[in-house]
């Protein structure tokens, strides 16, 4: 089983290590700038939550980090578990995926509508596939080899179906789901590819309060049984607050706040920027948001 | 010098015979996003329209001033090609209108072959030559222009002022453009789209017919199998100029003509279709939305 | 459209009228469209200038015929169609049982091509079934083997490419050309010109990886024309229009020749009587044998990685590329392998007709072999293989039907309306059946059962 999901993630000895690290990343479509010298970094086992406002190049970093768009500038690198590094930025969008174990979901859902449940599932498995079944010919041939991979290939992807909820429905087209369904079935496909960081844009995206919950526990799962490092990107406050152990917050193509989810909530340059103020009325949002949450603490007590 | 200058008003005539074409595919691509294969066909059943109806003006009217026999003749030529062209659109396109992608390419391949074989069963399979229509050759500066040629350049100039207006500055064009962008939207603010297609269909048909007129009175001849060559190079041209683009249709037909012109005069006129499709080729390769069309962007 | 009118008698007449306006509507359009074609005819006289003949009363008959059919569409059809179409959609919620028949057709119609030959032995004679054996039975068999060949391309990896017929003509040149200057037997050259239909099938597919939906199909059809222009041209080696003829047969494995003067010669070493008809039974084997190895390694190539992530190209080539699939390859060997099939049915086919030219090789072929993929539906062997009987079988039929010279008289040929009504037929089945034949798709792996995927799910690909 290429990412073998029984394995514990050791989160605390790891805490220290980072997955991914982003040093001066800066993109530029003509003349806009749409990422600004960002750096931050991932560490192994956490998950890390990517926010800001509408616009802010989230996306774009994402975007980055799986080898759609070529940085203008600045340097990303992996480091899996063994030690070996990759630099991102030299690698093409399937290298990334294959080489490096990056893997990703996206905004509006990207599934192979047209083949079933399973099948979504064994496309990811490809590489893996690939080299069991001798690059196709000895597959053709019939080799005993390639049939015991395919075999293990269907198991694991019924221990992700298993994980996403959605065993009953292995044999539907995917494009049949519901969308909640969908969006699982997105995250346990690249779950498949067997990667070390897990990339996810907005997942919880149009989902209604239980899907949303039932997301939580699938990407919770995700880490304590296969220790996949999560980034994600969110707008679901509250999906972020709740599952993330890290937050890095965007705003115009800069970060403007990196740390804990608590600490990040009471960042007022965060607040500033979400409620939209200007610059020199910072420190009056600060003074009222400080204000009201002792009154808040006062009316839990 | 002259030789090359020559060449190049060859070149401009056919290219605006191609350009002519080139519209009537960029129209129907940009508006439904389906390559009308039949469109070649159209244009030869322009050709024979012409042909048919100067030969009952000669037999009906022995001394018809060239003029009006020309007139006449695009004149039916384009309502002909329009009708044709508007029945198929009714009967084999919109049936499939938001269906399967490669539905109406298929139809529109099985009516351009139902085409050219209904003009051999009802017209015959032989060339079919017409005295010349217009002989004279105008000298300028040692370059010999002929007034065939002059004729061409001229009503393309005039029709694509036309267009050029009706789609930028009428309500109709504004419809157009309009379902072009977003059919859904354009239904839902009171455009009727169907019929708007349609109208680009008889549009990109009069325009074919009138390269089917031109055509016939440069060259003087026009047979069944027309469509097929002279379609795939004015489908080259429009792809070539980036498909959808107007102003890339016409300069994309340029472009083929000036090549085939050039290339013949140059090299061997037997390579000539070679080198219009290497040259569609290497341009797609290098910029694969051609050289007017908008870049198509990856939506990640 | 049913009328809300309560009293049926009434409906009954305002469906009536509509008819007969819906019919009068259609009178006046086909007259417009028939009035130059068809009412008038040009000719050449005997001072070769044209001249107009009329055929008024062709045109009334064009047009008779166009409004009965209207009238009778508006008045029976249309209603009949709309009450199959709601029965239908009833009737969908009940799981069909399919008939013995449809579960075992494939096995059924194998079992039946492998005892066409024999049997129409048996029915017209040795000499007599030479007909039935090569036009129907070779040609249809060409056909079937190159749309699944297409298929894997269009069907499966969704990349839409109108020069198949190239590698055809690679194939057939190769064998041809091979043959006839280095001696070399079919057994040989046939897989040879497989391979080198594939290579040229990577060689074309390279530039135009980057290239999507009608601009590759533009690309590949310049290619497409590119490659028989050349062959037209390049008359030191083609020999140009004229073709190369005289193209070795295939033997039966060097055991048996089908070489008339040859010592080994088939009919002579068995003591049969003299006849073409043997070589073609053993080349209806050859293509039958060529074409299930076809059907099988695409079969097998669906349940294989490589085979899925064609499918997935289709779908959708962003996600493939997200999960670590590299397109380039995954394309790549999709056009190989199509080709290289394109490729065996070339060099079968040289060594069918003994010569080969350029005039085989038309864009025409192409759109033929496309569009029987798409109407037996894309990616369904199965489908593609009733298409492909239905259009070739289909107009090849027409040849024979020379009865209908005593209705029409002794001028009419009906070889003239073949690719009249082909082109007629192409669109009248699309309109009905947009998704093929075959609309539904079948999972290459299943867990609890296996389920068919409905068209409406699929995508038929962007590039």
């Amino acid at each position: 089983m290429a990412s073998a999901p029984t394995t514990k993630a050791a989160a605390g000895a790891a805490a220290q290590d980072p997955i991914l690290k982003v040093e001066h990343l800066s993109m530029r479509f003509g003349g806009l700038m749409a990422i600004n010298d960002l750096s931050f970094e991932c560490r192994r086992g956490d998950i890390t939550a990517l926010i800001g406002p509408n616009g802010a190049g989230k996306t774009t970093v994402f975007n980055c980090i799986t080898g759609f768009y070529k940085p203008t500038m600045g340097m990303m690198t992996l480091r899996q578990k063994g030690g070996q590094d990759y630099l991102l930025e030299r690698l093409a969008d399937f290298e990334i995926t294959k080489r490096a174990k990056v893997a990703r979901t996206f905004q509006n859902i990207r599934l192979f509508t047209g083949l079933t449940v399973l099948e979504n599932l064994l496309v990811a498995q490809h590489n893996a596939l690939m080299r069991a079944s001798g690059y196709t010919i000895l597959g053709l041939f019939g080799f005993p080899a390639y049939r015991k991979a395919s075999k293990e290939s269907i198991e694991l992807a019924r221990y992700w179906l298993d994980k996403a909820s959605l065993t009953e429905r292995a044999d539907d087209p995917a494009g049949d789901l519901p969308y909640g369904a969908q969006r699982r079935l997105e995250i346990a496909r690249a779950m498949c590819t067997g990667p070390e960081l897990l990339c996810l844009d907005e997942p919880a995206a149009g989902l209604n309060p239980r899907e949303s919950l039932a997301l939580n526990t699938l990407l919770q799962g995700i880490r304590a049984d296969t220790g996949t490092s999560i980034l994600l990107i969110e707008h679901d406050m509250s999906v972020v607050m709740e599952i993330s152990d890290h937050v890095v917050v965007l705003e115009y193509g800069q970060k403007i706040s990196d740390g804990t989810p608590d600490f990040v909530k009471n960042d007022p340059k965060v607040i500033a920027a979400y409620l939209g103020v200007e610059d020199d009325e910072v420190e009056e949002v600060i003074a009222e948001v400080e204000e009201v949450a002792h009154e808040v603490e006062g009316g839990q007590k | 010098m002259e030789y090359f200058v020559q060449q190049l008003v060859n070149g401009l005539t056919l290219g605006s015979i191609y350009g002519m074409i080139a519209i009537g595919y960029t129209m129907v691509y940009g508006i439904i996003g389906m390559i009308n294969f039949a469109h070649g066909d159209i244009f030869m059943l322009g050709g024979f329209a012409a042909l048919i109806v100067f030969l009952a003006l000669t037999s009906l009217f022995a001394g018809i001033p060239v003029v009006l026999a020309l007139l006449i003749m695009m004149i039916v030529a384009m309502i002909m090609a329009s009708l044709w062209n508007w029945t198929i659109e009714r009967v084999a396109y919109r049936p499939l209108r938001g269906s399967f992608r490669l539905a109406p390419l298929i139809t529109a391949i099985g009516m351009s072959i139902a085409l050219s074989n209904f003009i051999q069963v009802t017209q015959g399979p032989r060339n079919k030559p017409i005295p010349p229509l217009v002989s004279s050759v105008y000298n300028i500066a040692g370059i010999s222009i002929s007034l065939k040629q002059i004729i061409i350049i001229l009503i393309t100039a005039i029709l694509l002022s036309v267009f050029w207006y009706i789609v930028h500055r009428t309500p109709l064009g504004r419809a157009q453009r309009a379902t072009e962008q977003d059919r859904k939207m354009a239904a839902l603010l009171g455009i009727d789209v169907d019929r708007t297609i349609s109208v680009t269909f008889i549009m990109g048909a009069a325009l074919a017919a009138v390269a089917g007129t031109m055509y016939l009175m440069y060259y003087g001849v026009v047979v069944f199998t027309d469509g097929f060559i002279p379609g795939v190079k004015a489908f080259t041209a429009a792809v070539l100029g980036g498909i959808g683009s107007l102003p890339g249709a016409v300069l994309g037909g340029l472009l083929i003509g000036l090549i085939e012109s050039l290339w013949s005069a140059y090299f061997t006129i037997d390579y000539k279709d070679v080198a219009t499709f290497s040259i569609l080729a290497i341009v797609l390769i290098f910029k694969p939305s051609g050289i007017l069309g908008r870049p198509e962007v990856e939506k990640v | 459209m049913a009328t809300v009118s309560a009293n049926p008698a009434r409906a009954e007449a305002s469906s009536t009228a509509r008819a007969l306006r819906e019919a009068v509507f259609a009178g006046i359009i086909a007259f417009g469209l028939f009035v130059l074609y068809v009412g008038l005819k040009t000719d050449q006289n005997i001072s070769n200038e044209l001249i107009l003949v009329q055929r008024w009363g062709l045109l009334a008959i064009f047009v008779g015929v166009a409004m009965v059919a209207r009238f009778i569409g508006v008045l029976y059809v249309q209603p009949f169609l709309k009450r199959r179409r709601t029965a239908k959609s009833e009737a969908s919620d009940l799981e069909l049982q399919p008939s013995y028949f449809r579960r075992n057709f494939s096995t059924i119609a194998i079992i039946a091509l492998v005892l066409y030959p024999p049997l129409m032995v048996a029915l017209f004679g040795t000499q007599g079934s030479l007909k039935w054996v090569d036009n129907f039975g070779i040609q249809i068999l060409i056909y079937v083997m190159l749309a699944w060949g297409l298929n894997i391309v269009v069907g499966l990896a969704g990349l839409l490419d109108l020069g198949y017929v190239a590698f055809y003509a690679v194939g057939a040149y190769s064998y041809a050309l091979l043959s006839t200057h280095l001696g070399l037997s079919f057994w040989v050259l046939l897989p040879l010109s497989g391979l080198l239909a594939a290579v040229w099938g990577m060689v074309l597919g390279f530039p135009v990886l980057r290239l999507r939906g009608d601009y590759l199909a533009i690309v590949t059809l310049a290619f497409g024309e590119i490659i028989r222009l050349v062959l037209i041209n390049w008359t030191d080696v083609t020999q140009g229009t004229f073709g190369v003829s005289g193209v070795a047969k295939a033997s039966i494995f060097g055991i048996y020749s089908f070489d008339v003067g040859a010592a080994n010669n088939f009919a002579k070493v068995w003591g049969l009587p003299m006849s073409a008809a043997y070589y073609k039974i053993f080349l209806f084997y050859v293509i039958l044998a060529l074409a299930l190895l076809t059907a099988f390694v695409t079969i097998r190539l669906r349940r294989m990685p490589v085979g899925r992530a064609w499918e997935a190209l289709r779908e959708d080539e962003i996600a493939c590329r997200s999960l670590g699939i590299n397109t380039v390859t995954t394309k790549l060997t999709a056009f190989a392998t199509g080709a290289m099939f394109g490729g065996f049915a070339g060099s079968f086919f040289a060594a069918r007709q003994g010569f080969v030219s350029p005039e085989s090789f038309v864009f025409l072929e192409s759109a033929v072999i496309l569009a029987i993929v798409v109407l037996g539906g894309m990616g369904s062997l199965v489908g593609i293989a009733v298409a492909a009987v239905l259009m070739i079988g289909g107009t090849e039929i027409l040849r024979e039907l020379t009865f209908l010279k005593a209705v029409f008289g002794p001028d009419f040929t009906p070889e003239l309306y073949r690719m009249l009504i082909f082109g007629l037929a192409m669109v009248v089945v699309m309109v009905l059946k947009p998704r093929g034949f075959v609309g539904s798709r079948e999972p290459s792996a299943f867990l609890h059962e296996r389920k068919s995927v409905s068209s409406s799910f699929t995508k038929e690909g962007h590039g």
